[in-house]
């Protein structure tokens, strides 16, 4: 444990838990309740880096840098899926004049 | 005990078995393959050419056979099934049975190839017809040449395929198809008792083939043990169904669908003789179970009775032939149950000659009739035909018993074994050979003496069929007269050439029970008796034939005449077809359709149909869960995963 610096002990793990807990629920109940399209996909992110965060932390708690790496692939991809989402979002505009979702509706029995 | 050497010095040996049965199978592909596209002439010419050819080596084998010392020997091709300790080859055994029945075979059998280019020349299947009658050589010749069981069973069936397919031949009318149908389900039925057998042996003696299970059956097994009784039994129903024995024989006289050529090859001369051959090359475990020889002389006895009564009253000319063959497969196999098994090849051979001669006769006389094949409708062929008279009267006298044609002399040895065994057996086989005199010299003078019955297009029509066809008739002719020289009896003071050939077949089984081998000890006044009687029996038979059919020119009534109760059960074949069919066919459609209704209705297609229709419905009702609003979906799939991870974590 001699490698972690000093910082990241002062702040306890449990506190990092609690942080990305919240951050997560805060993303899970802004996808489930906001209508525009923008808002829920910075929503989706919300939760995506809730869950970096906590990989990060218990990376360092734990002196193992698989978890880092692992976040980092997290970022490529959500890169990449960023690009996708906000080009069909704004093609959503396009057609729609509009980013809200609840009109995306025709796609039924 | 038997000699089995291998011929290893000489390869080309070897080859020359292999071509027997690979020349017709040849000859089965190139006229199979070139049906329609070969002309008549180099079809006939590849159809008894490869037969003559498998003919000549048969006779280069005998020779070469005999001149060094007759000695049987295997030809080993390769190992054809190996599995565990069951080990079955791909081999011949070449011996003195092997090559009576090769001679046989292909002699005969290249006769009736010729009669048929002839026969079937104005047939637009031709070449099917031909490669049919090859395939079925080739069958045949596996059947008799094979050195074990499984190899024997291999031809068994593909003869009774053969047997199918020809009866079929003309398969555009529904009544041949169900012969052809009838003939094929009840081989199945003894082929199926001959497969158990197969297997039987296979477990109590751990060998399939010839040489090992007999020297294996002579060393280990007792006399009369029920498993011998049950191999054997189960052979014979192998060899019931083959050979037309009651209760399987029913299919022969309506197999009589085929094509002339047909039924005088595979339904009189060769096929029908496979379940013969079968007992005479088993005759060691037969020999070890007397209680199924009882069986079968009892059984040859009965066939041989029932069918001559029914032969008696037919009008169709092929039908009363075929009768006529049943109730001598009856006399044969009357002979093997008395032990006296090459009397009865001896009349295997002679039949072979004088029935093929009928049925080739038989042929002439529908072609010259124009497929007309009831009797009541001829007459007077005499003038008409010359050479198919006198061949059939010789093919008559031969079956009837009269010095000196050739069933004079396999019938009278084959009737003084009877005699030697039971007097009472003995006479019955004399009133079945009283009633064969009858009916084949009824069919004869209507047939051939008398007034022409038939119409007068016919009368026009009438001729002498072509060379290619009297040929036969006549090399066969000359057979059925001379054949029986072969076996001539001792009483003479000659060599029986047949019996002293075929003994060292017997050698496993004298070693079990000699008596039955050695000559018959009969005393010499009484074999001149037996001969005189069965002499005046046909005889006898002859004169009332010749009143009641030339002198008083009765013609059997008309077919919807009123019979007498007796005369009208023995014309419907004591009803034995009617008997089956509701006894066996009936219930077993009523089975069927019960099964249909319940099983395949009910419960498989209930069980698929329900899959296919609980899947739309739950697709039907499932739908509706597709609103197309996007929060929903992100609801249900929070709920769904938050119930995942409660049940992950609390419960799993």
């Amino acid at each position: 444990m001699n490698h972690i610096p000093e910082v990241i002990r002062t702040i306890p793990l449990e506190y990092y838990l609690y942080f990305s807990a919240a951050l997560f629920s805060i993303g899970v109940i802004g996808v489930l309740t906001r209508r525009n399209a923008i808002i829920i996909f910075m929503c989706v992110e919300l939760m995506l880096n809730a869950v970096n965060l906590l990989l990060g932390a218990f990376s360092a708690y734990r002196s193992d840098p698989n978890g880092q790496v692992f976040v980092f692939f997290i970022m490529a991809v959500a890169a990449a899926e960023v690009c996708v989402g906000l080009a069909i979002i704004v093609m959503i505009y396009r057609n729609l004049r509009s980013t809200d979702v609840q009109l995306l509706n025709h796609l039924k029995w | 005990m038997q000699e089995i050497v291998m011929p290893a010095n000489r390869p080309e040996m070897a080859l020359l078995c292999l071509l027997i049965p690979l020349l017709p199978f040849i000859g089965f592909a190139l006229n199979g393959l070139g049906n329609r596209k070969l002309p008549k002439g180099l079809v006939s010419l590849i159809g008894c050419g490869t037969v003559l050819a498998s003919f000549l080596i048969s006779i280069y084998l005998f020779l070469d056979f005999t001149s060094s010392g007759s000695r049987p020997y295997t030809v080993d091709f390769y190992n054809w099934i190996s599995v565990g300790s069951l080990q079955i080859g791909f081999s011949f055994l070449i011996d003195q049975l092997t090559l009576l029945m090769l001679l046989m075979v292909t002699g005969i059998g290249f006769l009736i190839h010729l009669y048929s280019a002839g026969y079937m020349s104005h047939d637009e299947g031709f070449g099917k017809f031909f490669s049919f009658l090859n395939l079925f050589m080739f069958s045949m010749l596996l059947l008799v040449m094979g050195s074990n069981y499984v190899m024997m069973f291999v031809g068994w069936e593909g003869v009774g395929l053969c047997s199918y397919l020809l009866i079929g031949f003309w398969n555009k009318n529904t009544n041949y198809n169900n012969a052809a149908k009838k003939a094929f389900i009840m081989n199945r039925i003894g082929d199926l008792g001959f497969l158990l057998g197969i297997f039987l042996i296979f477990i109590t003696f751990g060998s399939v083939s010839y040489p090992q299970v007999f020297a294996e059956a002579t060393r280990v097994a007792g006399v009369d043990t029920p498993v011998l009784i049950a191999i054997t039994m189960l052979l014979f129903v192998g060899a019931m169904g083959k050979s037309a024995q009651i209760p399987l024989f029913t299919w022969l006289p309506d197999a009589m669908a085929g094509p002339t050529p047909v039924s005088a090859l595979i339904h009189a001369a060769t096929m029908v003789t496979a379940g013969i051959y079968m007992v005479v090359r088993s005759n060691v475990l037969f020999i070890l179970a007397p209680t199924t020889l009882d069986v079968i002389a009892i059984i040859g006895l009965v066939t041989a009775l029932v069918a001559a009564t029914i032969g008696l009253v037919q009008n169709d000319i092929k039908k009363v032939l075929a009768y006529s063959t049943v109730s001598q497969l009856g006399f044969m196999f009357l002979a093997l149950g008395v032990m006296a098994f090459s009397s009865s090849l001896f009349h295997v051979l002679t039949h072979a000659f004088f029935k093929a001669l009928l049925f080739l006769g038989a042929g002439s006389v529908i072609h010259a009739m124009s497929n007309e094949q009831d009797i009541r409708n001829m007459g007077g062929l005499k003038k008409a035909l010359p050479i198919t008279f006198l061949t059939f009267l010789i093919g008559t006298l031969a079956i009837s018993g009269i010095p000196p044609f050739a069933g004079f002399f396999s019938k009278d040895e084959l009737l003084a074994h009877v005699y030697q065994h039971s007097p009472i057996m003995w006479a019955f086989g004399l009133l079945a050979s009283f009633m064969t005199a009858f009916y084949m010299f009824r069919l004869l003078f209507l047939t051939f003496f008398g007034k022409f019955r038939g119409t007068e297009e016919q009368r026009h029509h009438l001729h002498e069929s072509p060379a290619i066809m009297t040929i036969p008739l006549i090399v066969l002719a000359v057979l059925s007269t001379f054949g029986g020289f072969l076996g001539i009896p001792s009483v003479f003071g000659s060599n029986h050439i047949i019996g002293s050939y075929l003994s060292p077949l017997y050698n496993y089984a004298k070693g079990i029970n000699a008596t039955p081998f050695e000559p018959m000890h009969l005393s010499h006044e009484t074999e001149y008796l037996l001969m005189a009687i069965s002499v005046a029996v046909a005889i006898i038979a002859i004169i009332i034939a010749y009143v009641m059919y030339v002198k008083k020119e009765t013609v059997p009534v008309a077919e919807d005449a009123r019979l007498s109760p007796v005369h009208n059960l023995v014309y419907n074949k004591y009803y034995i077809d009617e008997l089956y069919n509701t006894l066996f066919v009936k219930p077993l459609m009523w089975l069927s359709t019960a099964f249909y209704r319940v099983v395949d209705v009910v419960l498989v297609d209930g069980i698929v149909n329900g899959v296919g229709k609980f899947v739309t419905f739950s697709g039907r009702t499932l739908r509706y869960a597709q609103s197309g609003a996007i929060g929903f979906y992100v609801m249900v799939m929070v709920f769904s995963i938050v119930l995942i991870l409660f049940l992950n974590f609390f419960i799993g």
